[in-house]
């Protein structure tokens, strides 16, 4: 905690309140977590902290850096583009993933594939 | 060149961004760099991409301020979601949405922003009829959903990769 | 003053994502079904990113966010493998 004694008021609210909101959004999507019924509405809710949760705290970082000027704030923007690049894809394969067990274990709250040929499972198949 | 370097610009791009990392002009970073930059684009191009580059700038920024603005509001509206006690008189469902376009860079753009928007998440598409299949948290109106994916998105997506 | 603000608030934010990954630990544990576990290991993931994060801004050091890159990555493979393992339908519950 040594840089902070050079740290504007400003900065300092400005960093406290983004970083306070980013670990709130991420608390309430793993609460949402736990709360919701059914998993397909439970993959809602950490997107939560992927998206505003993960924003909000790079940010407050790329601004309490930026101030200090120890380093240049490059490290934020990787994860940035990172995390934007990698959580859609996570949960889509989770998504399908979870609707290929529905479907094959005969669950009834889950919608049909809409022509039967090409399902979900010719698809993987194929690839693989 | 387009042998060895089949994506120059993405080469150019990794070999500065490694150097910027590094914060160093060492020899021996430079040459770690330009490693990088010839084998990643290499590999890049065994997954065999689509040809095709996105068009007109200013529609692909309009494009990311309507995402951004979007990806706030259901953040707020989801939090809000989770935080009601009781969670009663809300239904989440599966929705069925007609989709015209059918390039794949833009398909693929589409399932970033949906999925990225909480409270909604892309779960099949079909190729041959177009139909895309989205799972909503809070499902009111499924016409509501259909205007808001082909009106807001899709139509700024079509001017910008068809 | 500053230096106070900044430091309850980012103790305040180690609470709660330490709160969080308790969450997805809860649902990881409780399931019921795998799919729910990997969510659950992958929100786990991401708040303990945070976390790492959130210790970079505290010491100012350039280690932690390198780190949290790296376990970034990590969740994204381990998660990706997951879920292609739930759809080849070869998992035992």
């Amino acid at each position: 905690m040594s840089p902070d004694t050079e740290l504007p008021l400003w900065a300092a609210i400005v960093t406290a309140a983004l970083v306070l909101l980013g670990a709130s959004l991420a608390l309430i999507g793993t609460v949402g977590l736990l709360r919701l019924k059914t998993f397909y509405e439970r993959v809602h809710a950490p997107t939560l902290g992927t998206t505003l949760g993960i924003g909000c705290i790079l940010i407050g970082s790329m601004v309490y850096f930026t101030v200090l000027e120890t380093r240049p704030v490059l490290h934020e923007l990787l994860i940035a583009f990172y995390m934007t690049l990698t959580t859609p894809i996570t949960l889509v394969m989770l998504v399908r993933a979870a609707l290929y067990r529905d479907r094959y274990h005969g669950r009834n709250q889950v919608p049909d594939s809409d022509p039967p040929k090409s399902t979900l499972i010719d698809k993987d198949r194929g690839r693989d | 060149m387009t042998r060895w370097l089949p994506y120059p610009r993405i080469s150019a791009l990794l070999l500065v961004t490694w150097l910027l990392f590094n914060q160093s002009l060492a020899p021996a970073q430079i040459l770690l760099g330009v490693l990088l930059a010839v084998s990643l684009p290499w590999l890049l191009a065994r997954l065999q991409p689509v040809p095709g580059r996105p068009r007109r700038p200013l529609t692909i920024l309009r494009l990311a301020v309507r995402v951004l603005l979007d990806i706030i509001r259901s953040n707020i509206a989801v939090a809000l979601i989770i935080l009601r006690p009781g969670m009663r008189g809300r239904t989440a469902g599966f929705v069925r949405i007609p989709l015209t376009m059918r390039n794949p860079n833009a398909l693929a753009v589409l399932a970033c922003i949906i999925t990225a928007t909480p409270g909604t998440v892309w779960v099949d598409y079909e190729p041959d009829t177009g139909m895309l299949m989205i799972h909503v948290l809070d499902l009111i109106d499924e016409n509501e959903w259909i205007h808001t994916i082909t009106q807001r998105y899709e139509t700024l997506l079509l001017e910008i990769f068809e | 003053m500053s230096a106070m603000i900044l430091h309850w608030a980012l103790t305040a934010a180690l609470v709660m994502l330490t709160l969080a990954m308790a969450c997805s630990t809860v649902r990881l544990i409780r399931g019921p079904r795998a799919q729910d576990r990997v969510v659950a290991l992958d929100a786990f993931y991401v708040s303990g990113m945070l976390l790492l994060l959130v210790f970079g801004i505290r010491s100012g050091s350039t280690l932690y966010f390198e780190a949290a890159l790296v376990i970034g990555l990590l969740g994204f493979v381990g998660t990706v493998a997951l879920a292609k393992f739930l759809l080849r339908g070869e998992v035992i519950e």
